[in-house]
C-alpha cells in the first residue's frame, strides 16, 4: 500500500495509494461473496483495474461459527493495470473469530483488521479455536485494529424498522454485510451509488428489505465518517486503461459470452448439454437465460447423456458445447473419442478443479491437462485450447469453435476454478471485429457428390477437414459412427494399411492446425532476457505481475503464455532452445513441463504448486529469481 | 438453418429407397433380418423421406441397423443412443428419429438415458430389439435373460431377476409403450405405424430371436402350435381374451392386478383395451402377465397417450423468449450490467 498523505477538509488524512488489496471474511451465510462482488462494481465505476479471487467452502452451509465454513472474497485495486487479485491484503474484514482465524496469516504485517467484535464470543472464539481472546491477547499488536459492533451498529440502525415490524430481529441482522460494505466504501472513497441501485433492483419485490439494506449500508459509511477512529481514509486513482468501454466479468460469464459470440458469428444454433457440476454449472445458468439468442440448454441425466446429446446436435448442424470439470470429463471420455472418430465440430469446456477424484470442487487446479491430451482410448488427438484470464475466456471460446468449425474436430477448451469466479475489467469488443465464423465451414451439398456418389470422409485437402453433411440433404445420406471407416467413403474398414492410415491421418489434422497458428509472442522489453518464463492458462496474472517485479528489479526476464496445448505452436521449440534458462510453474506437478521436456529435450525448470489456490506473485517472483539466477536479491 | 434442400416432390419411394449399398452382416437366420425388411418397406409407405429420416443406435447386433438404412444413421457408443438422439431431436424438429438398441445396449449400459428419453417424452421412436441375451460379445446372459440363465458367464445360472422392459417404460410414464415380434410382420407393421404416427417418446420391444446363442427364447409365442394359445393381441377398445377360440380372458383383481380366467365365466368382467388411459396402471398391470414369455404374453399397444412434448416445448420457449425480449442482440448483452468509459 505505498502511499502519499494529503490533509483532508475533514481534520482526516486522504492517503493517496496506488494499489490497495482488500479482503472479505465471514461465516458462509454472513454474505461475504455479495459484499465483494458490490465493493468490485464500485472500484470499477471509480476506474480502477482489478482483480478478483472469490473463495469459499463446497459446503453450501457448513456449520456457523467454524474454519470450515469461512467464505472469502479478496479484491486487489490499482492505479495501473495488475494482473493478480493480490497477495497479501492490507486490509481485513473478519465478521467473526473463524474468519480472522483463517485469514490474520495472509495480511501484511501493519495492515487493518476490521472485526466484528460483536461476534467475538467465547462459544464463537472456542469455535475458531482460540484458547484466549486474540483482542487480548498480543495476536493483534502489528496490526491497526478497529473494533467494530458490525451487528448492534445494524440493529441500532435498523430499530425504526424493526418497530415499523418489516422485519424481525434476524432479518436485520442479515444486513450487516451491507453496513461493512458502507465502512469500507468509505474508507477507500468508492462511491455507494451503485451499489444503492443495485439493491433498489435486487429486492424490487420487497421494498421494505431494500430500504433496511440501504440503511445499514449508509449507516456504515456515516460511521466512518463520523468516528474519530479511522483516522486515515484513502484513495485510489484511475487507472490508465486502453480508451474503450468496459465493464466487469467472471471467467464463466466470459466463455459464456465467448460462445453466444461465436454462435452469432458462425450463424449456427447453439446447442449446450451439459450436467451440473462445481465449478462449470454458472455456464449452464448463464446460457439458459439467453434463449432469446436461439440457443437451446439441455440439463442431461449425466455427464455421458450430456456430451451424447452435444455429438447428436453437432451431427445435425448445430454449434454443439458441453462443459464440466475434471470428474465430468473422466465420464465423458469415451464419447469424446467417438466425436474424433466421426470428426464432427464441438467445443467440451473442462472448467478444472482440484483433483483427483472428487478433489476440491471449488477451488482451482491446472491438473487435467493430461486429462485433455490423453485422456481416450486409442489414437485419439484433439485440439486443447486454453485462457489466461477471466476476460480472455471469451477469445479462448471464440478461438475454440474456430477450429472446431475450421477443421471439424471436438476442441477442448480449458479453463479452470480461478478463472470461472474471478473477475477483471474486459473492454468490450466491436462485434464486427470478432473473427467471422461464418466463412470458416460450409455444409456439404449436392455439389459434393462425384459420380453419383457421396464421400463423406473425403477431406479438404488443405484443413483435411471432412464434409459436414447434415441430415435433411438429399443425395447425402450417409452413415458414421466408432467403428474405424475407410478412407474416403466412410465405410467400416477393419483392412490394417487403412487403419494405420486413418490414425496417422487423425494426427496430420492436428499438425495442420499448427500450420495456421500465429507465431508465439515473447515478451521481453529488454530484448536481451536469457531467461524464459512459460505459463499456459490461469497462471498468466501471477506471472505477469512476477516478471513484472523482476523487471523492475533489474533482471532480464522474458515471459511467454501458451494459448494452444494441442497442437502447440510450432515455433516453441526454437523459442525455449534459446534461452539459457526456461521455468514453468503450473498449478500441477509439471505437466506441460514434462510435455515440453520430451519435445524439446530443453532441460525446463518446473516450479509447482497444487494448494488448490492460484500462485502468489510474490511467491513466484522470488521463486524465478532463483531458478533462473540462482539466487534471489 | 438456412441453405439446406429438402426435397419435397411427391413421387412414390420403395424400399430400395431406404436400403443401403452395405452388405447385410447379421448371422444366417437372425431375427434382425426380420425386422429390417419390415421397416425398410413400411417407411416409403408412411411417406417417410431417407434425407429426413435418421437412424441411431448404440453398440450390439441390434446397433448394425443403421448401416443397412439408406437414411442418415449414427452407429454411436454403447447404450448411448438415446442421449445423441436427444440433441439431434431437439435441435431438428424437422427430422424423423428412430433409435435402434437392445436388451444390453438399452437396459443394462444404457439404461439411465432410455428411461431419462421416455420421462422426458422426446419427439423419438425407440425400438429395443429384445432377444435375452448378449449376441455380439458371444452368449452372457442379459438384463432380460430369465432367472438361472445358464450362459457363457452364468454356469451355475444367472442370480439376477431379469427387467420387463416393458414394465420399465410403463415406470417411466413412457407415452407410447408396446411390443412386438421380429417374424410377424403385419403385426409388426401395425405397432410400428402407431409408434411413427405417435407425437412423441413411442417404446417398441421386439422380441427377436437370436438363432445362434439364445434360439427359440420365444417359441411360446412364435410356433405355429402354441402361438395361438400363448399371444395376447392388444387391440384398442376390445375385450381382452385369447386361445384358438378366444377361450381365455384376463380379469382385473381386486388389488388392480391381472388374471387369466376362461371367457365363459369372465362375462362382463372381461378388461376392455383402452391404452390411452392417463395413469399406466393398468398398462402395467398387463405387463405383468408375463416376464419373460414362456407363457401367455401380451402383445400391441399397451399404453399411447398424448402428452407434451420436450423438444416442442423446448422451442415454445425459445419463441417465448424472443417474444418477450425481442432477437437477442450481440452488442446489447456484452454491454450489460454496469459499464464504463475509459476516454484517452
Amino acid at each position: 500500500m505505498s502511499s502519499t498523505v494529503s490533509d483532508d477538509a475533514r481534520e482526516r488524512t486522504m492517503v493517496q495509494l496506488s494499489s490497495a488489496v482488500v479482503r472479505f471474511a465471514g461465516d458462509s451465510g454472513d454474505g461475504m461473496q455479495l459484499a465483494g462482488d458490490q465493493f468490485t462494481n464500485q472500484t470499477a465505476v471509480a476506474g480502477n483495474d482489478l482483480a478478483t479471487l472469490p473463495d469459499f467452502p463446497a459446503e453450501i452451509r457448513a456449520p456457523a461459527g467454524t474454519l470450515a465454513g469461512v467464505s472469502s472474497f479478496q479484491l486487489h485495486f490499482s492505479d495501473q493495470d495488475i494482473h493478480t487479485p493480490g497477495d497479501a491484503p492490507d486490509v481485513l474484514i473478519a465478521m467473526n473469530p473463524a474468519a480472522l482465524m483463517k485469514h490474520l496469516a495472509a495480511l501484511r504485517s501493519g495492515g487493518t483488521v476490521i472485526l466484528n467484535t460483536d461476534a467475538f464470543t467465547k462459544r464463537n472464539l472456542q469455535k475458531a479455536g482460540y484458547e484466549t481472546d486474540p483482542r487480548e491477547d498480543g495476536t493483534l499488536t502489528d496490526y491497526q485494529v478497529h473494533e467494530v459492533g458490525l451487528t448492534s451498529l445494524t440493529l441500532r440502525a435498523l430499530e425504526e424498522h424493526i418497530e415499523r415490524g418489516e422485519l424481525n430481529k434476524k432479518e436485520a441482522e442479515r444486513s450487516k454485510n451491507m453496513l461493512a460494505l458502507g465502512l469500507v466504501s468509505w474508507m477507500f472513497s468508492r462511491p455507494i451509488q451503485e451499489t444503492v441501485a443495485w439493491l433498489e433492483s435486487k429486492f424490487s419485490a420487497r421494498p421494505e428489505l431494500a430500504d433496511a439494506n440501504i440503511t445499514a449500508l449508509r449507516a456504515g459509511w456515516n460511521y466512518g465518517e463520523t468516528t474519530e477512529a479511522f483516522v486515515f481514509h484513502y484513495e485510489v486513482k484511475e487507472a490508465k486503461l486502453p480508451p474503450g468501454r468496459y465493464r466487469n466479468i467472471t471467467g464463466n460469464q466470459a466463455l459464456s459470452y465467448g460462445l453466444v459470440a461465436a454462435s452469432v458469428r458462425s450463424g449456427l444454433p447453439l446447442f449446450y448439454g451439459s450436467y451440473p457440476i462445481t465449478p462449470a454449472s454458472d455456464i449452464l445458468h448463464e446460457l439458459s437465460a439467453l434463449k432469446r439468442f436461439g440457443i437451446s440448454t439441455f440439463q442431461a441425466e449425466d455427464e455421458i447423456a450430456a456430451v451424447g446429446s452435444v455429438i447428436g446436435a453437432a451431427f445435425g448442424g448445430a454449434l454443439g458445447v458441453t462443459a464440466s470439470s475434471g470428474p465430468g470429463i473422466a465420464l465423458k471420455a469415451e464419447a469424446m473419442g467417438l466425436a474424433v472418430m466421426t470428426e464432427l465440430p464441438m467445443i467440451v469446456v473442462n472448467v478444472q478443479r482440484g483433483g483427483p477424484s472428487t478433489g476440491l470442487p471449488t477451488k482451482t487446479e491446472q491438473s487435467d491437462l493430461f486429462q485433455a491430451l490423453y485422456g481416450r482410448n486409442g489414437e485419439a488427438p484433439l485440439p486443447v485450447v486454453a485462457a489466461g484470464s477471466p476476460a480472455d475466456c471469451f477469445d479462448a471460446a471464440i478461438e475454440a469453435a474456430r477450429i472446431a468449425l475450421t477443421y471439424r474436430t471436438p476442441v477442448v477448451l480449458l479453463s479452470d476454478g480461478y478463472l470461472a469466479n474471478s473477475a477483471e475489467p474486459w473492454r468490450l469488443p466491436v462485434i464486427e471485429e470478432l473473427p467471422d465464423l461464418a466463412s470458416v465451414f460450409r455444409f456439404a451439398d449436392e455439389q459434393d457428390i462425384t459420380d453419383g456418389e457421396f464421400l463423406p470422409y473425403l477431406r479438404d485437402p488443405e484443413t483435411l477437414a471432412r464434409p459436414w453433411a447434415v441430415p435433411g440433404t438429399p443425395g447425402l445420406e450417409h452413415r458414421v459412427g466408432g467403428i474405424e471407416k475407410e478412407d474416403g467413403t466412410g465405410h467400416i474398414s477393419y483392412e490394417p494399411e487403412n487403419h494405420h492410415r486413418m490414425t496417422m491421418l487423425r494426427h496430420e489434422r492436428m499438425a495442420r492446425i499448427a500450420d495456421a497458428l500465429p507465431p508465439t509472442d515473447v515478451d521481453d522489453p529488454s530484448g536481451e532476457a536469457d531467461v524464459l518464463v512459460v505459463g499456459w492458462g490461469s497462471t498468466l496474472g501471477p506471472i505477469r505481475a512476477a516478471t513484472r517485479d523482476l523487471r523492475a528489479r533489474g533482471r532480464n526476464v522474458a515471459r511467454t503464455h501458451i494459448r494452444h496445448l494441442n497442437p502447440l505452436p510450432k515455433d516453441l521449440d526454437d523459442i525455449l532452445r534459446s534461452y539459457r534458462r526456461v521455468i514453468l510453474p503450473e498449478n500441477n506437478v509439471g505437466q506441460l513441463a514434462t510435455l515440453l521436456r520430451a519435445r524439446t529435450l530443453v532441460d525446463i525448470q518446473s516450479y509447482n504448486r497444487v494448494s488448490g489456490q492460484p500462485f502468489s506473485a510474490g511467491e513466484l517472483a522470488r521463486t524465478i529469481e532463483t531458478l533462473g539466477w540462482g539466487d534471489a536479491s | 438453418m438456412g441453405g439446406r434442400v429438402v426435397t419435397t416432390t411427391d413421387s412414390k419411394l420403395t424400399r430400395k429407397d431406404f436400403t443401403s449399398d452395405r452388405e447385410v452382416r447379421w448371422c444366417p437366420g437372425c431375427g434382425d433380418y426380420a425386422i429390417l425388411a419390415t421397416v425398410q418397406t413400411l417407411l416409403p409407405e408412411l411417406g417417410a423421406r431417407p434425407e429426413s429420416t435418421v437412424f441411431v443406435s448404440g453398440i450390439g447386433c441390434s446397433s448394425r441397423f443403421p448401416y443397412y438404412m439408406g437414411t442418415y444413421g449414427f452407429h454411436s457408443i454403447h447404450g448411448r443412443a438415446p442421449a445423441l438422439a436427444t440433441g439431434l431431436a431437439i435441435t431438428r424438429p424437422d427430422l424423423d428419429v428412430w433409435v435402434v438398441t437392445g436388451d444390453g445396449d438399452g437396459l443394462s449400459i444404457g439404461g439411465n438415458h432410455l428411461i431419462h428419453a421416455l420421462r422426458r417424452n422426446m419427439d423419438i421412436n425407440i425400438l429395443l430389439f429384445n432377444n435375452e441375451i448378449y449376441g455380439l460379445t458371444k452368449g452372457q446372459y442379459s438384463p432380460t435373460s430369465p432367472l438361472g440363465s445358464v450362459k457363457k458367464s452364468t454356469p451355475m445360472g444367472s442370480i439376477d431377476r431379469p427387467l420387463n422392459p416393458v414394465s420399465l417404460a410403463l415406470g417411466a410414464e413412457a407415452t407410447f409403450v408396446a411390443r412386438s415380434i421380429d417374424t410377424d410382420r403385419k403385426h409388426l407393421s401395425e405397432v410400428l405405424r402407431a409408434a411413427y404416427e405417435h407425437r412423441g417418446a413411442s417404446f417398441v420391444e421386439i422380441y427377436q430371436n437370436c438363432n445362434v446363442f439364445n434360439d427359440g427364447a420365444f417359441a411360446a409365442l412364435k410356433d405355429p402350435d402354441q402361438r395361438d394359445h400363448n399371444q395376447i393381441r392388444l387391440v384398442d377398445g376390445e375385450p381382452i381374451t385369447f386361445g384358438p377360440n378366444g377361450e381365455h380372458a384376463i380379469v382385473a383383481r381386486g388389488d388392480g392386478t391381472m388374471k387369466v380366467k376362461p371367457t365363459e365365466e369372465a362375462g362382463d368382467r372381461v378388461v376392455i383395451h383402452d391404452p390411452t388411459k392417463d395413469e399406466p396402471t393398468t398398462a402395467f398391470a398387463l405387463a405383468r402377465l408375463s416376464h419373460n414369455p414362456v407363457g401367455p404374453t401380451p402383445i400391441g399397444v399397451f399404453r399411447a397417450v398424448d402428452r407434451p412434448v420436450y423438444d416442442e416445448l423446448l422451442r415454445e420457449q425459445l419463441a417465448a423468449a424472443r417474444e418477450q425480449q425481442g432477437e437477442g442482440d450481440l452488442a446489447a448483452l456484452l454491454g450489460s450490467g454496469n459499464v464504463w468509459d475509459v476516454v484517452s
